[in-house]
């Protein structure tokens, strides 16, 4: 198994408390409370503009909340904010890859976190083989494929052994057999006891991905629930829609749970892209 | 015109003869654009990159400033270094007016609006890509200024190569500061505007046609070196 | 990145070798202010080279106006002032600024024009009669326009012509407010008159179908003069070898030397220098 382990007391649960996020005078996630806890692995879904990734870069920190508090309540947390930065990383739909070989890349992540550079050899070494990287090592990071990349990106968060892994539409832009591998390194990396949190418009992905489903519609969290309970039976009747595959639509400017309308004629599945 | 065939046939002779006299001036208009250069980029570079990645009081200001700077005439930048150095300016004791060290001062002041300007755009643009994964990764704008200055360093080496252009093509600041003396701070420009000013066109135009052979040598071996390595690095 | 280390080193490399093209060596040097006429007649090229060949200074020529000259060394930027425009030399040395004014040779301006001489000012013996003649038939008249002992000369010329050309700025009268040579230039290009001083003149090769038309009046005499910068006034300045050079320029060595100076084959400067008497 992986060489490197987490050390240091854990910043879980993650709580959300009415949360909002307003921009450009647009209230785009409203109300938002739910928790998260260890070793779970939620699957956030709901159509285009439901809010997801900003959902995501909330919990991350990459973005502030307009009211509300977000709070972690482990006892890490008392160690300040660097802590808790490096306790938590983030892979995200269009990976980011520096100009520099896959090595570096890695490399480059784990000295922000401030670790020695013989450990750094040996994490990079580990996680590049546990993502079938070796043989790219020391390519240039931004030659690698679609999925080349995205594997590395999740070597790259894996190489930081977080307590909680974020990621936004990890496969939305690659093929059935990048899809897989990267599932796969998911799975792993929570095999080693990290909280995966992560949106996906696919709801195959979210089935053999998810312990909890969050529905997310119009900024809202609509349901929050154990996966199997979430689609043999969804409470709410936006995500029974969503569920069956159909559009959600609604007049604008009414209240946002008002009942879903079929689809108009010319308007194709919005599951796609 | 038969200055124009004269030009090519005092270029090319010149050039082949290797004349002591070129030798120098080439070398030493090399030394002082490239010194420049150097020294503009050194401020230029991260001053840019600050300005992009920074939000402060100000920094709209400075950046019309930055901008208009980029413009500047060449005699201007000359006149304001020759009175700072002038005996009666308020650096006069360094002694070093009509010197190589003044043109370089001048060129670098020259310069550095032009690459921290065109720094700042660079960096604004890859801050905007890397910026949520950076932060991701715990590095804030300040770790993060060496990080865009390494990724965006094949744009910077245009950005670098527009500050040697304005340098290496300008005459009036090198002339009022250096005085355009003989064996001392005789460079490329100031000896074209020597020989146009002796009615020695087919001389001036010749050495206009090396200076344009040194500019096409110096951003054809950037270009390369910027080719080569983003073949490599993608 | 082992890459990127050679092509620093490399660049690195290249300014430091740049250097060893400039003369830093560690010999002395003094600046001296002058005219761009003086320095464009090659003179200097053909003096200098033999007095540091004696002496062991080098000397720094800075070619610029009169007017601009003389700022020059009045802010304490040249050792020496060597110029041709007499009542300012001798204002600056009364103001303090300079030490004892002394000839050292003079050449003479001449009147430079088409050789199809629309104003027809061609073997004229008087420079002010010729002028007036330009005047009236309003052919071009190229002027230095800046701060030169030349323009100097011209300017109180046409007020002895008793013409006032700032009025006919821009229209025949034309200032060009550069140098000789440009101005040479200029009058080449639009096939104007203009005044020029003999060297500049000799040395000019763009001439096109310029020519000289008035030359030989005693009132075109051009006095050349070399001052010492005070050294009380500016105390950095190097006056001991600037002194050296001064004694050297108006000794019977200096002196013979300039009147050997040719250019195509002709003389371009009389040495005058009276034996020093304070």
């Amino acid at each position: 198994m992986i060489t490197h382990k987490r050390h240091g007391p854990e910043i879980l649960p993650l709580e959300l408390i009415d949360v909002d996020y307003k921009a450009g005078g647009q209230r785009l996630i409203k109300d938002m409370t739910c928790s998260f806890n260890t070793s779970r692995r939620s699957v956030i879904i709901g159509p285009n503009g439901a809010g997801k990734s900003l959902f995501l870069r909330l919990c991350h920190g990459l973005l502030k909340p307009s009211s509300g508090s977000i709070n972690w309540l482990g006892e890490g947390a008392q160690q300040g904010r660097d802590y808790i930065t490096h306790r938590q990383a983030m892979v995200f739909q269009r990976p980011v890859m520096l100009r520099r070989s896959v090595v570096a890349n890695i490399d480059y992540a784990l000295s922000l976190k401030g670790i020695s550079k013989q450990t750094r050899k040996d994490i990079t070494e580990s996680v590049l083989q546990r993502t079938g990287l070796r043989r790219k090592a020391d390519h240039p990071a931004r030659v690698l494929s679609g999925g080349e990349q995205q594997r590395l990106a999740l070597a790259r968060a894996w190489a930081m052994t977080p307590e909680v892994l974020f990621l936004d539409e990890p496969t939305a832009n690659l093929d059935p057999a990048a899809t897989h591998a990267v599932e796969e390194i998911i799975t792993a990396i929570h095999g080693t006891g990290t909280c995966i949190i992560m949106t996906s418009h696919d709801l195959g992905q979210a089935k053999r991905m998810a312990d909890d489903i969050l529905f997310l519609h119009r900024g809202r969290l609509l349901e929050h629930a154990p996966v199997a309970e979430f689609f043999k039976n969804p409470q709410n009747d936006l995500a029974q829609a969503f569920v069956q595959g159909e559009l959600l639509w609604w007049n604008r400017g009414q209240g946002s749970r008002n009942r879903p309308h079929k689809p108009k004629q010319n308007q194709h599945n919005n599951k796609q892209e | 015109m038969n200055d124009f065939s004269t030009a090519f046939g005092t270029a090319f002779s010149l050039m082949i003869n290797l004349d002591s006299a070129l030798v120098e001036i080439v070398g030493l208009s090399l030394h002082v654009s490239l010194t420049a250069v150097l020294f503009a980029a050194l401020i230029g570079l991260p001053v840019g990159a600050a300005m992009a990645l920074f939000r402060f009081p100000g920094r709209s200001i400075i950046s019309v400033i930055l901008s208009a700077l980029m413009g500047l005439p060449p005699v201007v930048v000359g006149l304001f270094v020759y009175l700072l150095l002038s005996r009666a300016g308020p650096f006069g004791v360094l002694g070093l007016l009509f010197s190589p060290t003044a043109m370089i001062i001048a060129q670098t002041l020259l310069v550095t609006p032009i690459i921290a300007a065109l720094t700042r755009q660079v960096i604004e643009d890859l801050w905007n890509e890397y910026e949520d994964q950076l932060r991701s990764l715990g590095a804030g704008p300040a770790r993060a200024l060496p990080t865009l200055l390494w990724d965006g360093r094949f744009s910077l080496i245009t950005t670098i190569l527009a500050g040697f252009g304005r340098a290496s093509g300008e005459v009036g600041a090198v002339m009022i500061v250096g005085g355009n003396i003989d064996h001392v701070t005789r460079v490329m420009t100031t000896s074209i505007a020597l020989e146009v000013s002796k009615g020695d066109l087919a001389l001036a135009l010749g050495l206009g046609i090396i200076l344009i052979f040194l500019s096409i040598g110096v951003s054809g071996t950037a270009f390369l070196v910027r080719r080569m390595a983003e073949q490599r690095h993608g | 990145m082992t890459k990127h280390l050679s092509i620093i080193t490399m660049l690195i490399g290249m300014i430091f070798t740049s250097f060893s093209h400039t003369t830093f060596a560690a010999s002395p040097y003094i600046t001296v202010a002058s005219t761009t006429s003086t320095k464009n007649s090659g003179l200097y090229d053909y003096l200098l080279p033999e007095f540091t060949r004696q002496t062991g200074i080098d000397v720094r020529i800075i070619a610029v106006g009169t007017g601009q000259a003389i700022r020059l060394a009045k802010a304490g930027d040249a050792d020496v002032l060597l110029v041709h425009h007499k009542s300012s030399e001798l204002a600056f040395v009364a103001e303090g600024y300079g030490l004892n004014r002394l000839d050292v040779m003079y050449n003479d301006f001449v009147i430079i024009g088409p050789a199809s001489d629309p104003a027809s000012i061609k073997n004229y013996d008087n420079t002010i009669e010729a002028f007036k003649s330009i005047a009236a038939s309003k052919a071009v008249f190229m002027s230095r326009g800046d701060d030169s002992g030349t323009y100097k000369k011209e300017l109180s010329l046409w007020q002895q012509a008793g013409i006032d050309v700032k009025s006919h700025s821009g229209t025949w009268y034309r200032e060009t407010g550069s140098g000789m040579g440009a101005t040479l230039n200029t009058a080449s290009g639009m096939g104007g008159y203009t005044l020029s001083d003999r060297a500049t003149w000799l040395k000019f090769s763009n001439k096109g179908d310029l020519e000289i038309l008035v030359e030989g009046d005693p009132t075109l005499f051009n006095q050349y003069g070399i001052i010492l910068v005070s050294q009380a006034r500016h105390p950095h300045t190097k006056s001991t070898l600037a002194q050296t050079f001064i004694d050297w320029i108006t000794s019977p060595d200096g002196q013979d030397l300039i009147d050997r100076y040719r250019i195509d084959g002709q003389r371009a400067f009389f040495a005058n220098a009276r034996p020093k008497i304070q």
